[in-house]
């Protein structure tokens, strides 16, 4: 009580210094005087009455200064002078604190973002109420896209029903595709992405609705009556966040829906499942509708309380192989597997390591900017030697000395962090807007606590790492020596010299480190973006079209065979065709392999199906390397035809020529009539699967996206394109005419951005690492002015003397690189498993980098070199 | 004035609490040589310490402080003992004359006692 009181009055006092100190003399003086009348009284003579009462009372001065330090807080007062002290100083050095707040703020900058993102996608948890128990269900070794990683209607409500280890299983509808459903009603349709969800699906999740309510028992059944929940963004955007939606009936695809709810804006379903995916809106998945359609849900669970995921992998691993595909043909065999994962490590597993390697590509950046801080501040301290000298001699200690330097690393790393924030809160907001990097949870980055507390933790570590070197270096000097040493030419500079270069020698190999694994993931994504893909993205575009989905095959082959004939007399249009799922983007896989064959176990593998329009291979721009593409007189009622990859090719029909043989297509005959090159049907980096590609009159798709191929840029076609697709059928809603190219950008984007964020930290490092080979090679050369002007006078030349300077550069970069190939071999081992392409000795990367390394080291060698050639050796050997 | 006792850490707070208990309000010069009075000159004081405990008193609220008027007519700041200052100083006093038993009784062990 006592104490805590104490401490109050202290920052009282602290801040009432004026009048407390004039009390504090008055009373002094007081005292004083009251001595001086006794000891008058006692008969001293006036002079001896005041020796003896100063005598008593032991020194005025300490007896106030000690009362202050009692009464206030003086390490604060400590503190605000150094302070004053710092900024005084920082202020009359501009320059210095300007360059050296500037290459704080990137450093720490590039750090919070790089937190901010490692936060957000790796240590954060998911957006749900307690996301640990959360588990993704997908197939164990999935041979084929999304087909193999699903399950059927049936298997899910089998599994729902016998597991222990669950409280709930849900699923999604894995194959819906963008602008699947178009809002009517308001004028011109609105194309809308709705994703079918189970009817627990929210439940399960713990999603709760920001209005209305979550989807009920009765809404998944057969017939009722159709419900629709909105996704918060949608509702906002569409219904102008209309607070009176919930109940009304809204008119999708003809259809009247009634909205139940709205759902909450933390609710993302992009961002967690399907990085990049937008959705609009969800509708009941209706079991029984799906029942006969073999495997179209991804499924999620919650465990129970108590179970670990080790126990409901064990009963998963008992369970699934018996489960049936359809419960009315138990003939089929389903042959489940079930992979359990943490929602968690699903969504960001695969993450982790490039994001661990970002993440220490940023900490060397932070080291290079503490190593670069720590010369800038040494360079000063040849400076400032004798200042501290004179403060030393005036009786300031050396861990009074040593905490004013502190302060000032302090000051300027809180500027740089400061700044840094600025600057990562620029990158991060333009990042969380990036709908085309297809990474995980990324809408929701911000700076949070967590990143507010990790720049505080690496503003002070930084300040302390690049100050206690110089603060050691500069109070531990020679009193007598600084006072005396004339600052330039004089023998203390020697010392000076070797601990800055040891500095500049480890920022080059650290910035080496960087260069080499940038310029290995660089080259790896050159390699990505030259892989064959097996179609031409560029100059083609794609958009999604509206149709009668309850035409039989012949009125859709004349519906399709319209809209491409139209859209193909548009002036422009090269060629046009339409398949229902476009590359690296939403798949499905069926079955095919040759008539009448049998197969062992596992030879055959889910193929990709594609439903196309004649010209659709031209449009997208496969090639056909035998047979014929498809064709309008391809009828129903005909011949079933197939036309099938390379690798399906090569896999049934070994060393034959498979076109005119028969197939079992999807579980129909088919005669291959073509094959075309492997397409890179998943993602740009793993090879291609098994392919086929079936007529739009012989089967039935899942929606059609036209492939226009082009000249013109997609905006300048898109009008005439549009309002062809229009006058064919007016409900033609106002779908995005989008670029193939977009397709591709989307599926290398996370290597893109990766590669990106590592080589702006490399181009960082390497500006650093000459910045420091420029201030150490420029400070000698001014050190040395003298004995370069006297080398000039007795006859050496210009070019000698700039060789000079030119080979001290060279050694401190060479002695830089040697550690830094070193290093960087250790760390190309590490990246190994993120490259594409590339070994990780790579010699051409090596090469190109160490080059790149030795251009910039001589460039930032080369003007001081200059300079140093033009000194005057008259004026040179005048000065000092 | 040879040979005076160096004051214990501590001391200086109690001793000027029993000054302004025994004498009532007083300032600091009063204080000061009220105690060097009592304890025969044998302390040595350094008069100027006395304001810095003066402080550390009225901060702890054990003292209070105000403006007055000396005998001879000078104004001085004379400090009283609070309530809180007057419960500190029976609790700090008690704690003392146990201490200094404790000490008395440890220092008069005999070296032959402890060999029994």
């Amino acid at each position: 009580m006592a104490a805590l009181q104490r401490f109050l009055n202290r920052i009282l006092s602290f801040f009432s210094k004026e009048h407390h100190d004039a009390e504090l003399e008055a009373e002094v003086a007081n005292h004083l005087d009251l001595a001086i009348e006794d000891n008058l009284r006692r008969g001293m003579s006036p002079q001896e009455a005041r020796r003896q009462a100063l005598l008593r009372f032991g020194g005025p001065q300490q007896a106030k200064e000690h009362q202050r330090e009692t009464r206030g807080l003086p390490w604060l007062d400590i503190l605000l002078q150094d302070l004053r002290f710092t900024l005084r100083t920082l202020r009359r050095d501009r320059a210095f604190t300007i360059v050296a707040v500037l290459i704080l703020a990137l450093g720490i900058g590039a750090n919070i973002v790089v937190f901010s993102v490692v936060n957000t996608i790796l240590l954060r948890p998911l957006p749900f109420p307690e996301p640990q128990k959360l588990v993704r269900l997908t197939t164990k070794a999935p041979t084929c896209g999304e087909s193999c990683r699903t399950y059927s209607a049936d298997a899910t409500e089998e599994f729902r029903e016998r597991n222990k280890s669950f409280e709930d299983v849900t699923g999604y509808f894995a194959f819906t595709g963008p602008d699947n459903f178009k809002l009517m009603g308001q004028g011109t349709p609105v194309p809308v992405t709705g994703l079918l969800v189970m009817q627990n699906f929210f439940q399960t999740l713990g999603v709760q609705p920001a209005m209305g309510r979550l989807f009920l028992p009765e809404e998944a059944l057969q017939h009722s009556r159709p419900t629709v929940l909105l996704t918060h963004a949608f509702w906002k955007r569409q219904f102008a966040a209309n607070p009176n939606i919930v109940g009304q009936a809204v008119d999708f695809d003809n259809t009247q829906v009634t909205v139940v709810g709205v759902l909450p804006a933390t609710f993302d379903f992009g961002s967690v499942f399907s990085p990049g995916a937008k959705v609009d809106v969800f509708t009941p998945y209706i079991m029984k509708d799906f029942e006969h359609d073999g495997n179209d849900l991804a499924l999620i669970g919650r465990l129970r309380p108590g179970i670990t995921l080790g126990q409901a992998q064990a009963e998963a691993d008992m369970l699934f192989p018996k489960l049936d595909v359809d419960l009315t043909h138990p003939e089929y065999h389903g042959d489940y597997t079930a992979s359990l994962f943490t929602l968690k490590d699903y969504v960001s597993g695969k993450l982790r390591r490039s994001l661990i390697v970002l993440w220490c590509a940023v900490g060397l950046i932070l080291l290079i900017v503490c190593v670069n801080l720590s010369n800038l501040l040494l360079a000063r301290a040849a400076a400032r030697g004798k200042e501290f000298a004179m403060r030393s001699a005036l009786g300031a200690g050396r861990g009074r000395l040593v905490r004013q330097l502190l302060t000032e690393s302090l000051v300027l790393s809180g500027a740089g962090a400061l700044l840094g924030l600025g600057i990562a809160f620029a990158a991060i907001t333009w990042l969380a807007h990036q709908g085309s990097i297809a990474l995980p949870l990324l809408s929701s980055i911000q700076i949070d606590a967590a990143a507010l507390a990790w720049t505080l933790l690496i503003a002070i570590t930084a300040a302390i790492v690049f100050g206690i070197a110089p603060g050691l270096r500069m109070s531990g000097g020679n009193l007598q020596e600084a006072l005396k040493d004339s600052g330039l030419g004089a023998s203390s500079g020697r010392k000076h010299d070797r601990l800055r270069s040891i500095l500049v020698i480890s920022e080059v190999a650290l910035a080496c480190v960087l260069l080499v694994g940038a310029g290995l993931l660089l080259r790896s994504f050159l390699r990505v973006l030259d892989v064959d893909l097996g179609f031409q993205p560029s100059r083609a575009a794609a958009i999604t079209v509206d149709y009668d989905g309850n035409a039989d095959g012949a009125k859709r082959n004349a519906i399709w065979q319209e809209i491409v004939t139209r859209v193909e007399a548009i002036p422009g249009v090269e060629t046009a065709g339409i398949s229902d799922n476009l590359p690296l983007s939403r798949n499905r896989s069926w079955g095919i392999s040759v008539k009448g064959q049998a197969y062992p176990k596992d030879f055959l593998q889910g193929t990709f199906v594609y439903i196309v329009s004649p010209g659709y291979l031209k449009s997208i721009g496969m090639r056909l390397v035998a047979g014929r593409d498809i064709s309008w007189s391809d009828g129903p009622k005909d011949q079933k035809v197939v036309i099938i990859n390379q690798t399906v090719a090569n896999k049934l029909w070994p060393g034959l020529d498979p076109v005119g043989r028969m197939a079992s297509a999807g579980g129909a005959d088919a005669r291959v009539v073509g094959v075309v090159a492997d397409v890179h049907e998943s993602s740009a980096e793993t090879a291609a699967g098994w392919q086929m590609y079936l007529p739009v009159s012989q089967q039935g798709p899942e929606g059609a996206n036209l492939v226009v191929r082009s000249q013109l840029p997609p905006e300048t076609l898109a009008p005439a394109v549009m309002s062809t697709l229009r006058q064919i059928n007016p409900n033609q809603p106002a779908t995005e005419f989008k670029p193939i190219q977009g397709l591709v950008d989307h599926a290398v984007s996370p290597r893109r951005f990766f590669v990106l964020l590592v080589g702006i930290f490399a181009a960082l490092g390497l500006i650093l690492a000459s910045l420091g080979i420029y201030g150490v090679i420029s400070y000698s050369v001014t050190q040395r002015t003298q004995e370069i002007g006297i080398r000039m006078a007795l006859g050496s030349s210009q070019l000698r003397v700039q060789l000079g300077v030119i080979w001290k550069t060279f050694r401190l970069a060479l002695l830089g690189m040697a550690f830094g190939v070193v290093a960087a071999l250790a760390t190309a081992q590490l990246i190994a498993t993120l490259l594409f392409g590339t070994q990780p000795t790579d010699p051409t990367t090596f090469v190109a980098m160490l080059l790149l390394l030795s251009a910039v080291a001589l460039i930032a060698g080369y003007i001081p070199a200059r300079r140093a050639s033009k000194v005057n050796p008259m004026i040179a050997l005048r000065n000092n | 004035m040879p040979d005076r006792l160096d004051l214990l850490q501590g001391t200086l707070d109690l001793m000027v609490l029993q000054t302004l208990a025994a004498m009532g309000s007083l300032h600091g010069y009063g204080i000061a040589r009220r105690i060097e009075q009592v304890s025969g000159e044998e302390v040595l004081l350094n008069q100027g310490t006395i304001y810095a405990s003066l402080v550390r008193l009225q901060q702890r609220g054990w003292i209070a402080a105000e403006w007055g008027t000396s005998d001879n007519n000078r104004k001085a700041k004379f400090y009283s003992l609070t309530r809180a200052g007057r419960k500190q100083l029976t609790k700090d006093a008690a704690y003392w004359q146990r201490l200094t038993g404790v000490m008395g009784r440890v220092l008069a062990m005999s070296p032959s006692a402890g060999e029994k």
